[in-house]
This record gives C-alpha cells, structure tokens and sequence, in this order.
C-alpha cells in the first residue's frame, strides 16, 4: 500500500491519502497545477517536505535508487542515452524477456529493441518507455501521460497494459488528459487546482481521500 | 650563464607592436581599444610587480615567503576556475571546489617534483618550487575549468536522460556516467594536445626561456620532459577531482540530479 502523509508540493496545501495494492489514483487538475511534481515528489526526484511509505516504509529509510526501483516514475516526454533501447534491458536476462512480451501487449515487434531510437516514431518511443519502467517489475506505476503521444489503437493497447498492471496488484498513479481514459481506468481521483486549490468533496482534503483512496482500494481487490 | 639584459627602451619597443591590435580593432570597429589598453597596463603592472616580489622572496632565507606567495597563487588560480563557468555551482561551492582541487594537486605536484625528482639544496628553494607550482596549477587551471564547464553545461543540456536513468533507479554517479565521461576527457585535451605538439608545432615556454638564458638544449629538454610528465599527471588527477566533486555538488544524498544550485546561465544573468 502507498501511503502518502502531508507531502508538500512547491504552494500547494499538503497532500495525504492512501493507496491500496491493485488501484489506480488520477491525478488531475489545469496544466501547471503540479501533477508532474507530485509524482516527480513520489519518486523522491524533487525535494519534498512530508511523508510517503510503501508498506509502511518511509522512502527515506530505503537509499534513493531502491525506492526508485520500487515506486517507479515514467516522464511525459522520455528520454533515452543509448542510441537503441536494449542497453536499458541488458543488465539481467529475465528483464529482456519480460520486456518482449510486453513489447508484443503493446504491438510492437522486439526487433525495435535494437532499431536506432533517433528513427522510430514519438509513439514508438513513448510505448518503448512505457517497457522500460514495467520491465523491472516495480511496486507503484507513477504514469505521466502514458499515451499522450499514441494512436487511438496504440493507445487503446497501452491502457490495457495499465489495467493489467493494476489487476496484477501494482498500485498505478495516472496523469492524464484524456477523461474518457481516466474514468475506465480510474478507481481514485485527487484534483489539483491553480492558484487557489479547491477540492472537490468527493475526494479530497486530506481524510477524505484517505477514506476514498481505501474503499476504492477495496474495490479494486475484488475486481 | 650569459644573457642579454633588456632595458627600458628595448621594452618600450616591444610595446609598439600592440598597436597592431588596436589597428584591427580600429579597422574592424571592435571596440576593444579601451580594453587594450587597460590589459596591457595590467599584464605590464602585474609581471613588474612579481619580479619584484620573486627577486625579493628569492633573497629571503625563511621559506614562508615561499609559501605564502604559493597560497595566493592557489587562491588566485581556484578564483581563476570559477569565473570561467557559463553555468557554476552556487554559493561556495564552485570556488571551494576549484581551490581544494588546486590546493591538493599543487601540493602533490609540487613536493613530487622537488622532492623525488628535482631535489635541489635547501628544498624549499623558491626559484625551484614557485615556478613548477605555478606551471602545475596554470595547466590544472585550464583542464579543471573545462571539466567543470563540461560537467555543468551537460548536466543542464541531458536533464531528462540523467533524471530517466535516475527514475529507473540509478545511483547518481551511474546517472551521470556519461556526463562524467565527457567532462573527463574535455578537461584533458589541452595537456595531451600539448603533449603530441610540443617540440614540433610549438617549442614550449619553459624551455625556450632555459635556453634564452644560456641553458644547454638538452638540459632544457630533459627539464621539458619532467615538466610535460609532471603536469600531464597532475592535471589528470585534478580533473578526476574536479568532476567528481562537481558531481556530487549537483546532485544530493537522495541521489537527485540538482541543478537548482547551479547560478543561472551568464546570459540570462546579463
């Protein structure tokens, strides 16, 4: 379970709410309003007053590296430092793998693994990121706009892929502007607002949240 | 050993020739003859005013004299590091980092070229340790601030790839293995171009003054030699320093890439 107490973000009020195993929290609100930072600040990437525990471990009581390995954050726009995407993968066997099959869920054949990133397609790089941060197998997904930049059926794949993550029992944490997308994937919202923020009662300030982000939890254990 | 002394006229002389400078400049409206001037008064102020302090400490007995000449040297040098950053560390970071990286290659360079090589009677010799300190800490001054200037500038420039790997859950030093890298051999190029060129292209300085002042040329290329090696090395290990160092202050113990404690771009700032 993520478990997130009093975490500041730059202006905004602290945020807390809980996050059951096998539930996926949206994160919405304007551009601006700080989704990319709240998850940037989950990942421990950005200073960030406040508490986050993934059963019940604080990310300060783990190095940095282990948490990130844990609780795992894919930027909106990816960025590579290989020429092709299979040094990311080459590290350990069974990541290779996983990351074909993957690769397939998504539509994509495993020969891009080894194709010149600088020539495949945005859509193409997106997907391959989204490989990438699910090859390792980490606990929590923070998604900032997972399908931004795919085709209606790409997309489609790739949401599928979410929620099969979500059945699996990850915790998933989604930044997205597609609503029709966040109301089949969502089982949580948090609304984040600018300047002033206002909540909206359903799920927010603080305790209410944390009791919707639990029931939701619930559900989504049933599903 | 026979010399040609020069003399207030001979020197005045030499100075006509800046007036080609400030013929380009006038020709191509520059506007730099302001600045000429003014260097020129500075370089001239600043190498009377040394001679005049070497010829006084070299009379000296005590060898604190010696060493304090070699403190400001090192201050200067590490001052010399930090203002030649697009992007430097804020705060005090960058000259503390430059100066510590100086201060201890000085030392090493130094007391290894004096002390196991050299080794001349008293040890402490100033004609011997301030012009070695100073060629040590001149070449570690241009391959430590290129490597600096590498590391920052790229650092700015791969933000997203250095966070990706850092999200993937790699260490800092990892995240930043690339970074790392090119900084590494940008600081190095000046020393080993040096190397490859010097007795083809370009008869070093060091050298050519030893033979101006009567020093036979083998002498002055067996001095050369140690010399080239000396700072070859000494370079090397302030640049690895340098960078590494420079690697942690961008970055913290949670192993997050941190650029805001770089000051903002000279540029931006003007």
């Amino acid at each position: 379970m993520l478990r997130i107490d009093s975490l500041r973000i730059g202006s905004l009020p602290p945020i807390s709410l809980e996050l059951a195993d096998g539930s996926c929290l949206a994160v919405e609100g304007p551009s601006g309003s700080g989704k990319s930072r709240l998850l940037r600040a989950l990942a421990d990437l950005d200073p960030a007053e406040g508490y986050v525990f993934l059963d019940g471990a604080e990310r300060r009581e783990m190095p940095a590296p282990v948490w990130r390995k844990l609780v795992r954050y894919a930027a909106a726009e990816p960025a590579w430092w290989t020429d092709t995407a299979s040094p990311v993968f080459s590290a350990e066997p069974p990541a290779r793998a996983r990351a074909e099959k993957i690769l397939s869920d998504l539509g994509l054949d495993a020969a891009v693994l080894d194709a010149p990133l600088a020539q495949l397609s945005t859509g193409e790089r997106q997907r391959l990121a989204l490989v990438r941060a699910l090859a390792d197998q980490p606990r929590v997904l923070l998604l900032d706009e997972p399908t931004g930049a795919l085709d209606p059926v790409s997309a489609a794949l790739a949401e599928e892929l979410i929620r099969y993550q979500v059945l699996a029992g990850r915790s998933v944490v989604l930044v997205s502007h597609d609503a029709a997308q966040v109301a089949r994937l969502a089982d949580v919202r948090l609304q984040l607002a600018r300047p002033e923020p206002r909540l909206p009662p359903a799920t927010a300030p603080g305790t209410t949240a944390s009791a919707a982000g639990s029931s939701a939890a619930r559900n989504g254990g049933d599903k | 050993m026979k010399y040609v002394s020069l003399d207030a006229l001979d020197l005045a002389l030499a100075a006509l020739l800046i007036l080609v400078n400030a013929g380009v400049s006038l020709a191509f409206r520059l506007g730099l003859e302001r600045t000429l001037l003014i260097v020129s008064l500075r370089m001239v102020a600043q190498l009377a005013l040394i001679g005049l302090v070497l010829k006084w400490i070299f009379a000296q007995t005590s060898p604190v004299w010696t060493l304090a000449l070699a403190a400001v040297m090192i201050a200067m040098a590490g001052y010399e590091v930090m203002s030649r950053q697009e992007r430097r560390i804020a705060g005090f970071g960058s000259w503390g980092l430059g100066t510590s990286t100086l201060l201890f290659i000085g030392l090493i360079g130094t007391a290894f070229a004096i002390g196991a090589v050299i080794r001349p009677e008293p040890l402490l010799a100033p004609r011997y340790v301030l012009p070695i300190l100073g060629m040590v800490l001149g070449n570690a001054m241009t391959g430590v601030s290129l490597a600096l200037d590498t590391l920052t500038q790229t650092a700015h420039r791969e933000r997203a790839s250095i966070e990706a790997r850092l999200a993937l859950g790699a260490p800092r030093f990892e995240a930043l293995s690339e970074v790392t890298r090119r900084a590494l051999k940008t600081g190095m190029m000046p020393i080993i171009n040096a190397m490859a060129a010097s007795g083809i292209v370009s008869l070093p300085g060091m050298m050519t003054g030893q033979i101006l002042a009567g020093v036979d040329p083998v002498d002055a290329t067996k001095y050369q030699i140690l010399i080239m090696f000396l700072l070859a090395g000494t370079t090397a290990l302030g640049v690895v320093l340098a960078v590494m160092g420079g690697v942690l202050l961008i970055t913290d113990e949670r192993h997050r890439l941190r650029l805001d404690r770089l000051a903002p771009g000279r540029a931006a700032g003007r």
